[in-house]
């Protein structure tokens, strides 16, 4: 079978006059389709980087990326963009809806940019499996963290996609609350039958994918089928350590 | 998607925004506004002059000298009217002494000694009405309205007008063919011409013009007429006005006035314009996290740019449709702000060209100029939902650059669409991209100065409140530029008129002549002198003038010049008549640039003249040109041998000619008289007593025209700050608009000072600092570039010495940098009064 995702060789750099940093070297890793993954690390580990270049928000250094067939370092930001409506969904730790849209407007945009037809009941739908049918008409700021991000996992899953990229989607929510969107992050996931992408310093979120990648300094410490990591000391130590 | 989306998400997205819109809205209404009422007010006067043309000059043909008829001349006249079967009038019209026997004062007038029934179009207005036609009957006269008044003159009483005393039938409010305006230096007073010679005013030398008006039923006869009679009324140094010709002569008078009320419109759009993509800038900045989530799921940077142009679009539309019913309303009121100008009377009504023009202007300068800050919105990376960062990727945008490029053409090219001279053009948009050259300049230096001096020992309040002015997302440069940009305006007009009117005082202090006695006949002379001696008056000036007209320059006729398109020579000089005077030396005022001055001379061929600097430009003359004058029927040939520097600014008579002593002493002149009077008691009754012995002979009191100079710039200068309010409004609103912008900016920091135990007190310092410091260097960057602008003025277009005074340099920095901290504070109380928690929900 064919991977979903595939990073070959990747690098990222960032660079000013003075300095030269390296955030991720020559990364390499496959996931198949249906795979839930995380991808921990410490701070300044390259996790959030990683993300966002499997993702397409942005190009990298050196090295492939190629998402569901399409290689995206020979697509333009518009392209990439157009490619994200249709196969990618995004969680992000501090949500990210749009202020000025009502709980089920921020759900449709995705499936009003593709053109899709009975876009309101797609979003409506989804808001009540999210168990906010009643909040559809409020205002991100008239809601709480959790429904918030309740909001932002249904517009993830509105345009079906064939892969969700999760940043820290339980780092803003108490523990309870952060069990709830867990929960229906995971549900939902398995109904879709999404392969997810979980970025994560939550090692018992951790724990619920299938599979684990560690990065340390940018590189990765270890890729491996998930089982028993949460009770590692080497994880979390300082980047310097390495 | 289909396209209405791009309007439902636009209309969305605007939900929390929608107050910062309209402040992008109000930049431009008034810009607009301005614009439109202009351009109504423009349209509208046209077609008025149009509608009544005929009364523009009282009659459908006027033929005119401006010298006494010789029988020949007369004859034509009288015959023109008779081939084509024309009611006629005539009219003598001259400058001249009135004298008021019931209080004893005088006063220069224009004596208009009428015969027949002018005006033929429109009315001789007079309260009461009838005296219009009473004063024609009997030794009578109507009187300016503001003499009347000015004097105490009531229906009835007596007039002295020459050797002759006249009943007033009423007074003058109006006659076709005369402003407010024009009637100002010498106002009208009209008599029956039958009683002209009686008054003993008219001598030989005197200044006077004759008019001819003709009332001509069938049109195209009087065409035909006027080409056939062409030739034999030049041939007589015979000038003629039709009503085509005085109707382009009124509307060209006014389209320049209109150019520059266009052009001061238009400063107040471009301000309207700045405050755009200020408000714009910011706006953009604000949309950074939604642009990036929404690029995040799908949308292409084109999408996200077309969803916010839409929302500009909307409201330029909004900002231009308002702006047009603002302008379209204050167009009303522009008559009775120019009714000083005006020489119809104008009927106001909506131009639908004018709104149509000023909406498309304004949604053109909507979307041109915050195209530039909306551009980059195609840049913002959906990174930004990952990772905090100031926006968009600062990389080279050919767009943008293009845009900048758009936004230069539409200001020339709008420049050029107003005031149709390329030179005038260049100047302006040159100065413009000076002015904002050095505002930009003056606000990195503010930036850097602060950075590289930062006074690290100040206390805290100062410190924060300065390194406000370097932060990101700080508000120095468009503050500076807007404040600092209306401040120059504002502050060049004021100048300005300060400037000329300063140049009037000043000629009236210190031993400086201020009276001028003229019209004084050879024998006259004399006695006036010895009258003035008797009132301990210094004789300054005695002058001999005399009016002479170019016959041939280098052996071509005037004809011959007038129609060669090849000369430089002015055409107005050439068919002028002629001041002159004779002397032996050059005057204090005057200064040798070429040649030698030639003091004596005797016989009347190849006479050496000396002429001025501005007459030789004006003739394009050099030493060695031959002129010919006609000096009342005798022919003089002059040789240029001297060209003098004159200060025209002094008061006194100068003279673009000078003959030599020993030519011109037998030819019919008059005398000039030129003295100084200590005060207005002794002038008047210097005046009196001239006026009772000397009937004919005028004075000129420096105060009467210091104080007309005065009062005409009084009015311009109201027509022109009334124009200018527009800019003066748009720049408050854009400071407060920007202010407003960075109150967004400004209130988390609050909060988070608060948060940690900032008091109210410590923050609104902070602000103060901040506003006071920006409000200073942008008032004083704005007086600085008018203070350039009114030096060139000076210089280059009125030739004067220009000293700015202290006073309302202070005054103009006082009120705007107060009007920058009062707005700046007013808007931070507002941030203060809330509480943190309450402020942070807000975010």
């Amino acid at each position: 079978m064919n991977s979903i995702l595939s990073v070959k060789n990747l690098s990222k750099h960032f660079s000013n006059n003075k300095l030269s940093l390296t955030v991720l070297d020559n990364i390499n890793f496959d996931i198949m389709p249906g795979e839930s993954v995380s991808i921990v690390g410490a701070s300044g580990s390259g996790k959030t980087t990683l993300l966002g270049l499997c993702a397409g928000l942005d190009q990298p250094s050196s090295g492939e990326i190629v998402l569901n067939g399409t290689k995206l370092n020979n697509l333009n930001e518009d392209e990439r963009a157009i490619l994200r409506n249709k196969d990618v969904g995004f969680v992000f730790q501090n949500f990210q809806l749009i202020p000025t849209l009502t709980a089920l407007e921020n759900v449709m945009v995705p499936l009003e940019l593709q053109g899709a037809k009975n876009v309101r009941k797609i979003a409506s739908d989804l808001l009540a499996r999210v168990g906010l049918k009643d909040r559809a008409k409020h205002y991100p700021s008239e809601l709480s963290g959790g429904e918030q991000q309740r909001v932002a996992l249904a517009r993830a899953f509105c345009n079906s996609p064939k892969i969700l990229f999760a940043d820290e989607p339980t780092g803003n929510l108490d523990d309870s609350t952060g069990a709830l969107v867990e929960n229906l992050l995971f549900e939902i996931n398995r109904e879709l039958g999404t392969t997810l992408i979980l970025v994560t310093h939550d090692l018992e979120l951790a724990k619920k994918t299938q599979r684990v990648i560690r990065l340390k300094g940018g590189k990765i410490l270890s890729d491996e089928i998930n089982e028993g990591i949460a009770n590692d000391p080497t994880l979390y130590a300082s980047t310097d350590q390495v | 998607m289909n396209i209405g989306w791009y309007f439902k998400m636009a209309w969305r997205e605007s939900r929390r925004s929608r107050g910062r819109l309209i402040l992008f809205a109000s930049s431009i209404i008034l810009g607009i506004a301005a614009l439109v009422a202009i351009n109504s007010f423009d349209a509208n006067l046209r077609e008025n002059i149009e509608s009544q043309s005929k009364e523009l000059l009282g009659a459908d043909l006027r033929v005119f000298s401006s010298k006494p008829l010789l029988p020949e001349q007369e004859a034509i006249i009288k015959s023109l009217g008779e081939s084509i079967e024309a009611e006629q009038s005539t009219e003598v019209s001259f400058a001249s002494m009135i004298l008021f026997p019931k209080t004893g004062d005088t006063r220069l007038v224009a004596i208009r000694a009428l015969e027949g029934d002018f005006p033929y179009y429109g009315k001789m207005s007079t309260n009461p009405s009838s005296a219009a036609t009473e004063f024609r009957k009997k030794q009578a006269t109507v009187i300016d309205k503001t003499l009347m008044i000015q004097f105490g003159v009531e229906v009835g009483d007596i007039v002295k007008i020459g050797a002759l005393e006249f009943e007033v039938s009423g007074s003058l409010l109006g006659v076709p063919g005369q402003t407010g305006f024009g009637s100002a230096v010498a106002p009208a007073v009209f008599i029956p011409k039958r009683y002209l010679e009686q008054t003993g005013l008219v001598q030989k030398g005197s200044r006077i013009e004759n008019l001819a008006y003709y009332k001509v039923e069938d049109s195209e006869k009087l065409a035909a007429l006027i080409e056939e009679v062409k030739p034999q009324l030049k041939k007589n140094n015979l000038r003629f006005t039709t009503v085509q010709k005085r109707k382009e002569d009124v509307a060209d008078a006014f389209s320049f006035a209109n150019k520059f009320l266009n052009l001061v419109a238009f400063l107040a759009l471009l301000l309207g314009c700045i405050g755009v993509a200020s408000s714009i800038h910011v706006y953009i900045k604000s949309k950074v996290k939604t642009v990036a989530v929404l690029r995040c799921i799908g949308m292409t940077g084109w999408q996200s740019f077309s969803v916010f142009l839409i929302q500009i679009l909307a409201m330029g539309i909004i900002g231009s449709i308002l702006g047009a019913i603002l302008g379209s309303s204050i167009q009303m009121l522009l008559p009775t702000v120019f009714s000083s100008f005006l020489p119809v009377d104008v009927v106001m009504k909506i131009s639908w060209s004018s709104i149509l023009l000023g909406i498309i202007t304004g949604i053109i300068v909507s979307i041109l100029f915050a195209l530039w800050p909306l551009l980059s919105i195609r840049n913002i990376s959906p990174l930004n939902t990952l990772r905090e960062s100031d926006g968009a990727k600062n990389s080279f945008d050919f767009l943008r650059m293009g845009v900048l490029v758009l936004i230069g053409i539409f200001i020339a090219g709008f420049a050029y669409f107003q005031i149709r001279d390329f030179k005038s053009v260049l100047l302006f948009c040159g100065f413009l991209i000076f002015s904002l050259g050095i505002l930009i300049g003056i606000s990195a230096l503010i930036i850097w100065a602060v950075k590289k001096f930062f006074p690290s020992r100040f206390p805290y309040v100062l410190r924060q409140g300065l390194s406000n002015l370097y932060r990101p997302n700080n508000q120095t440069l468009i503050l500076v530029t807007c404040i600092g940009l209306g401040t120059a305006l504002i502050s060049t007009l004021f100048f300005t008129q300060d400037l000329l009117i300063s140049q009037v005082e000043f000629a009236g202090t210190g031993n400086q002549p201020n009276m001028i006695l003229f019209d004084i006949q050879k024998d006259q002379a004399e006695e006036l002198e010895e009258m003035a001696a008797g009132f301990e008056l210094p004789i300054i000036q005695k002058v001999p003038l005399i009016t002479m007209r170019l016959n041939e320059l280098n052996g071509k006729s005037i004809e011959e010049l007038s129609e060669d398109p090849d000369n430089d020579v002015s055409r107005g000089m050439l068919n002028r008549e002629a001041r002159v005077t004779f002397r032996g030396e050059m005057v204090e005022s005057e200064s040798l640039t070429e040649g030698e001055f030639t003091g004596n001379f005797e016989g009347f061929e190849d006479v050496p003249v000396s002429i001025a600097e501005r007459y030789q430009n004006l003739m394009d003359l050099k030493l060695g040109d031959r002129l010919v004058f006609d000096v009342h029927g005798t022919l003089i040939s002059t040789i240029v041998t001297s060209i003098r520097k004159v200060d025209w600014t002094k008061l006194q008579t100068n003279f673009f000619i000078i003959f030599p002593l020993g030519v011109l002493e037998e030819a019919p002149f008059t005398n000039v008289l030129v003295t100084r009077v200590p005060n207005n008691e002794v002038s008047a009754k210097f005046q009196q007593s001239v006026v009772t012995k000397f009937p004919n002979v005028s004075a000129v009191d420096l105060s009467l025209i210091l104080k007309t100079v005065e009062d005409l710039l009084n009015k311009v200068s109201f027509v022109i700050r009334f124009m200018a309010l527009f800019s003066i409004i748009t720049g408050l609103l854009i400071l407060v608009g920007s202010v407003i912008i960075s109150r967004y900016q400004r209130v988390k920091e609050s909060v988070l000072l608060r948060t940690i135990g900032g008091t109210r007190k410590q923050i609104l310092t902070i602000y103060f600092v901040e506003y006071f410091i920006l409000g200073s260097l942008a008032s004083l960057s704005g007086i600085l570039l008018a203070l350039l602008a009114c030096w060139l003025l000076a210089m280059y277009s009125f030739k004067m010495v220009f000293i700015p005074g202290i006073l309302p340099i202070f005054m103009i920095y006082i009120v705007i940098t107060g009007l920058t901290v009062l707005i700046g504070m007013l808007n931070s109380a507002g941030i203060l009064s809330k509480s943190p928690l309450e402020v942070l929900r807000m975010e």
